[in-house]
């Protein structure tokens, strides 16, 4: 039984990481989880300068999921690479950097600095709702969203994924563009823009107003769009959205996804993504399906 | 590695202390390395509530492998509900013991203050308990005359209420009763509502006292990974690298002079 993927000619022993953001640089879940049983580590995102991030409260909970306005606080690139990349290379598991920046330039300064540091993927995050400049202003159009893939795949030597957002019309148009663009893979979705009240005392639960609904919840939605992105282009899709199980992971793999990042669900249970990895081969096991790829797409 | 669980405990007892406040004992691993001023992620049985509340620990019982959560129904069809439904032998899911604590030792030989406001007064209990300085003087905030955990401070210092409807003791907050007390300390632990902390803070300041206090914030992952609850800094944090602090992995317990709230 084949358990290994290879997403843009990087080969995880599994096809299973974290969505960005909500498993750090991997430290505080390493008590948790044997990173070694992932395909990848996916990193929160990092920008060229630490970034302070948006007001508390930053989270709230909803049902069957949560919503977020963390704002992409970060230690910036350089701490990054002292600190983070070193701890994660003692592990046997893919390093994928999830890069933000406000510009262009910014993206681009950081893709070409880790160009230099011992890291498998980038993910681009084009797809940040809880940031004024940058992230989503560049994921909702097709000509800018195709247009900053380009610039960061001049400056990027590891493959390049770009991270979309649900936040669009048409997902497949935004899928094509950042293909046309030079994306060697794509990842969705990111957080739906969400508002929750607080009718007690008739204030907004976030101090950012808005966040990114992520869990359980959206499962459904993301589902739904990892398909449509999965038959729009011929690159790898990494598929997220409330992925919380075994089944729920294979049900992405079934709509397209070549991989899946596991998020929200690691707040709930921390050790859900070994949990998710032995499910997968579980079900291959039962099955008779000798090798996971067969169920990329595989639903009819 | 991977040292760390969300362990199926086991609920010992539940008992109403005074409206909405709720004690329960419960038999878990945490009870093994837990610390006063430290916390418990604990989670419902409901899988549409993904999020564990953040609980601090009242007591430990490290012979009877139990600690006690004692904590505030925030209303109907809430986590904190469900948890007031558990009873003996139910299952509860838990990690933990998470955060930093009260440094305890801190103030040995000293004269010390240790305050708590509302659902901040619970923490302050076992505190009190493990604590051996020179004057231990307890000093409890409440809305009202539901002082729960009253008995249990008697026994374990020289105790002072405050309380804001003035039915028990000073009428005020623990600051008032501090000036009608006329109490006097070299350090300060305490725990409670954001503009109560806050003003202990400037009291602690403006006296010079060394003060330790216990921030509280909406939290997601409880171990220091998603950001969400944050306070900010005097100085650039070593960690975030900016001028804020993760509550939940590096507090909740701060010196006072480190955090601006």
């Amino acid at each position: 039984m084949n358990m290994k993927v290879n997403i843009a000619g990087v080969e995880w022993k599994n096809p299973v990481t974290v969505a960005s953001g909500t498993f750090g640089s991997g430290a505080e879940y390493a008590d948790f989880v044997d990173l070694n049983m992932l395909g990848a580590v996916t990193t929160k995102g990092v920008a060229s300068v630490p970034w302070p991030g948006n007001p508390t409260p930053r989270v709230a909970e909803t049902c069957g999921g949560m919503m977020n306005s963390v704002g992409l606080q970060n230690p910036g690139i350089d701490l990054f690479c002292k600190r983070d990349i070193p701890f994660l290379r003692k592990y046997d598991t893919k390093i994928i950097v999830n890069v933000c920046g406000r510009s262009e330039e910014d993206y681009c300064e950081v893709a070409e600095r880790l160009g230099n540091e011992d890291v498998d993927m980038l993910e681009i995050n084009i797809s940040c709702p809880n940031v004024k400049e940058g992230g989503i202003a560049f994921g909702q159009n097709p000509k800018a969203a195709e247009k900053i893939t380009r610039a960061v795949r001049k400056y990027a030597r590891q493959p390049v994924i770009m991270k979309l957002s649900p936040n669009v019309t048409d997902i497949a148009e935004m899928a094509r563009a950042v293909e046309a663009g030079g994306a060697d893979a794509v990842s969705l979705i990111n957080t739906l823009t969400g508002m929750k009240i607080d009718i007690r005392r008739r204030t907004f639960v976030l101090a950012n107003r808005t966040g990114g609904v992520s869990g359980p919840a959206i499962h459904p939605i993301a589902v739904r769009m990892v398909y449509q992105a999965a038959k729009a282009v011929k690159v790898p899709v990494i598929g997220m959205g409330g992925i919380a199980s075994a089944e729920d992971a294979i049900e992405m793999m079934l709509a397209g996804a070549s991989a899946v990042s596991v998020g929200t669900a690691n707040f709930h249970n921390p050790a859900v993504t070994m949990e998710i990895v032995e499910g997968i081969g579980a079900y291959l096991k039962e099955n008779h399906i000798e090798d996971v790829g067969e169920l990329v797409g595989a639903v009819s | 590695m991977a040292e760390k669980k969300k362990e199926i405990a086991k609920v010992v007892s539940q008992e109403l202390l005074a409206d909405g406040i709720y004690s329960m004992w419960i038999q878990t691993e945490v009870s093994r390395t837990a610390g006063p001023g430290q916390f418990l992620s604990i989670y419902t049985n409901d899988a549409s509530r993904l999020l564990p509340r953040p609980i601090s620990i009242c007591e430990i019982d490290k012979a009877g492998e139990s600690v006690r959560v004692v904590y505030r129904v925030t209303g109907e069809n809430t986590g904190t509900k469900q948890f007031s439904q558990m009873g003996a032998g139910d299952p509860i899911s838990v990690v933990g013991p998470l955060g930093n604590g009260f440094p305890v030792e801190e103030a040995e030989g000293k004269r010390a203050l240790l305050m708590g406001g509302g659902i901040g007064v619970p923490p302050i209990l076992e505190l009190a308990k493990q604590m051996t300085c020179g004057k231990k003087q307890i000093v409890v905030g409440y809305r009202d005359a539901h002082t729960f955990l009253k008995e249990e401070f008697e026994q374990n210092g020289e105790l002072y209420i405050s309380t804001e409807d003035g039915s028990v003791g000073t009428k005020g907050n623990v600051l008032d009763a501090i000036r009608e007390n006329n109490l006097e300390a070299d350090i300060i632990y305490a725990c409670g509502p954001t503009p109560m902390l806050r003003a202990i803070k400037e009291y602690a300041e403006e006296k010079k006292i060394a003060c330790y206090i216990s921030l509280e914030e909406r939290m997601a992952c409880g171990i220091g990974a998603c950001l969400g609850c944050v306070c900010s800094t005097k100085e650039r944090d070593h960690h975030t690298n900016v001028h804020n602090t993760r509550i939940c992995k590096d507090g909740p317990v701060f010196l006072s002079t480190e955090v601006e709230i």
